[in-house]
């Protein structure tokens, strides 16, 4: 396959159990250049774990993860630092660095990746702490651990796309956060990926912000994707689980009890 | 694996009791086993945070942050402890020393003990306590908070950012701070033997002087190195192998200090054969 015409991010039937507990059981998906990609899925079913795996924190079984087309699983580790350069994510617990500033969690990549001189990855920092909606003024100087959880959050969020990655990860970006934030947020991503053309894959379980960010839906249900597809298509995909998630019933073919298959 | 799931599947019943020397030996195996696993990870983790201290990028700032933390916040404790030791060594050897009538050599004794032995085990192990609980537990909370991956998604590698500086402030830290405990430890001596024993301040100088060599303080400060590299690469070690939450991060921190204890002890007297035998 030539570099033009591979996607973006391309998993294989990746595996990955922890002790006897099997939690990624043969994932598939394809994310192509541009598009945004939503990952659904219940509580524990492997979301974060996918998302580890893809960034190669967290080694899986087996499978192939290709990014580019290329395959990073037997990257070098000088090569997989370069990689990292593609990349950007939103720690769903936010992962922000205590003992360091606001701005200068921010402008981290800018300063220790990019090797940016201070005084110019600060004035960037400011701007992407204004565009997550927090007040750069007041909130700068301040530790993270001075922060509301959902104003971390928006900083860890400043923080994934301050060095303009190419690739994005969001974790649950708008759990914790009201309302008008959660859709500021999500106007946010729609940007990223509109005007400076990243990839995103999100993990959410708000199907409003689903419906604003995605372009495509994947569903992820006992260590599978059971369901992909456009979002339009979400309303009728025909496939029972996707549509008692969606609309949150209780009773449907996902037992709330649903455990892991063990080895 | 087999005896792995055997042990942990089957619980023991009355007909298997024939079986208990098989299963002592399972159980043997088994722990001598993952002892030999993590000899291994351990090696392959130092190698690597080793061979990292020499590769750039380099990151001064926090380095020197780490001179300070390691070695200037401990000087406080490592003072008290050779001074304290200098002056209980002068004491205790005056009292054996007059039943032979051989009060001469307690001078000698002082600055021997104190540069060979005493002043960098007991600094090993009391900056153990100090700096390699902190750097396991600081590096275990990271590791819990998801911090270490943000560093790895953020393109910078943990091994130099937050490894080599620790260990290489260790290693060259320790010996300067064994180094003033050396001096104090021996002033200690000379304040007992002076102001308690009755030692005249010259003559107590003088055989100090006579006795002590250069190859006496250089090999307690070689020791001081290797002890302060053990410190750090435990604390560094068990912090980023942190088990999950509060309790994973106590257990790391504990480890650290045990392990680095030990480990000072085992090279303290390995150290000490090849220096002197
Ligand atoms: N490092 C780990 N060690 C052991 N088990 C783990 C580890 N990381 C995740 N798991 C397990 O893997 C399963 C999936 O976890 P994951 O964090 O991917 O869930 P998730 O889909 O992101 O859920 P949520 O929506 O609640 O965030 C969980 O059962 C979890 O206990
Ligand atoms: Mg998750």
């Amino acid at each position: 396959m030539s570099k033009a015409t591979s996607p973006k991010i391309e998993l294989s039937d990746i595996k990955k159990s922890f002790g006897s507990k099997i939690v990624l059981d043969g994932v598939d998906l394809t994310v192509n250049k541009g598009e945004s990609m939503v990952i659904i899925g219940g509580s524990g079913s492997g979301k974060s774990v996918t998302l580890k795996c893809i960034l190669g924190l967290i080694h899986p079984d087996s499978g192939s993860v290709k990014i580019d087309g290329q395959e990073t699983l037997d990257l070098r580790a000088q090569e997989r630092d370069q990689m990292m350069k593609k990349f950007g994510m939103l720690f769903q617990g936010g992962a922000l660095f205590d003992s360091m500033p606001i701005w200068e969690n921010v402008a981290f990549g800018l300063i220790q990746g990019q090797k940016m001189e201070r005084g110019q990855a600060r004035t960037i920092a400011l701007q992407k702490i204004e565009q997550v909606g927090l007040a750069a003024k007041t909130v700068a100087d301040l530790y993270p651990a001075e922060l509301s959880g959902g104003m971390q959050k928006r900083v860890s969020l400043a923080r994934a796309i301050a060095t303009s990655p190419e690739i994005i990860f969001f974790d649950e970006p708008t759990t914790g956060l009201d309302p008008i934030m959660a859709d500021v947020i999500n106007e946010l991503i729609v940007d990223c990926v509109k005007d400076l053309g990243a990839t995103a894959l999100t993990i959410t379980h708000d199907m409003a912000s689903v419906r604003k960010i995605a372009d495509h839906v994947a569903m992820i249900y006992e260590g599978k994707i059971i369901w992909t597809g456009p979002v339009a298509e979400l309303d009728n995909s025909g496939n029972d689980y996707v549509d008692q998630f969606i609309r949150g019933r209780g009773t449907g073919p996902i037992n709330k009890h649903a455990g892991f298959k063990t080895v | 694996m087999v005896t792995m799931s055997h042990i942990s599947s089957t619980p023991l019943k009355s007909g298997q009791i024939l079986n208990l020397p098989r299963l002592i030996c399972q159980i043997v195996g088994h722990s001598i086993l993952g002892f030999l696993r993590s000899i291994g990870a351990l090696s392959l983790f130092v190698g690597r945070a080793t061979a990292h201290c020499f590769m750039p990028p380099f990151f001064p700032r926090l380095t020197l942050r780490q001179f300070i933390d390691i070695g200037y916040y401990s000087l406080p404790v490592v003072g008290m402890t050779a001074l304290f030791t200098g002056m209980v060594l002068a004491l205790q050897s005056y009292t054996g020393f007059t039943r032979f009538n051989a009060e001469g050599a307690v001078a000698g004794v002082v600055a021997l003990s104190v540069t060979r032995e005493l002043a960098p085990v007991l600094a090993g192990l009391m900056v153990a306590g100090r700096v390699g609980a902190s750097i396991a537990a600081e590096i275990g909370t990271m590791r819990v908070t998801e911090q270490i991956d943000a560093l790895v998604t953020l393109s910078v590698n943990p091994f130099k950012y937050l490894i080599a500086p620790r260990l290489i402030a260790g290693t060259l830290m320790l010996p300067l701070l064994v180094l003033i405990g050396d001096i104090i430890g021996i002033y200690g001596g000379y304040i007992v033997g002076v102001y308690n024993l009755g030692f005249s301040s010259g003559n107590y100088i003088e055989q100090t002087w006579d006795i002590l060599e250069r190859m006496d303080v250089i090999s307690g400060l070689i020791k001081a190195a290797v002890f302060g590299f053990i410190v750090s690469a435990m604390g560094c070690y068990h912090g980023f192998n942190s088990g999950r939450g509060a309790q994973g991060v106590g257990t790391a921190t504990t480890y650290a200090v045990v392990s680095a204890s030990i480990l000072i002890l085992v090279f303290n007297y390995i150290l000490t054969e090849v220096f002197f035998s």
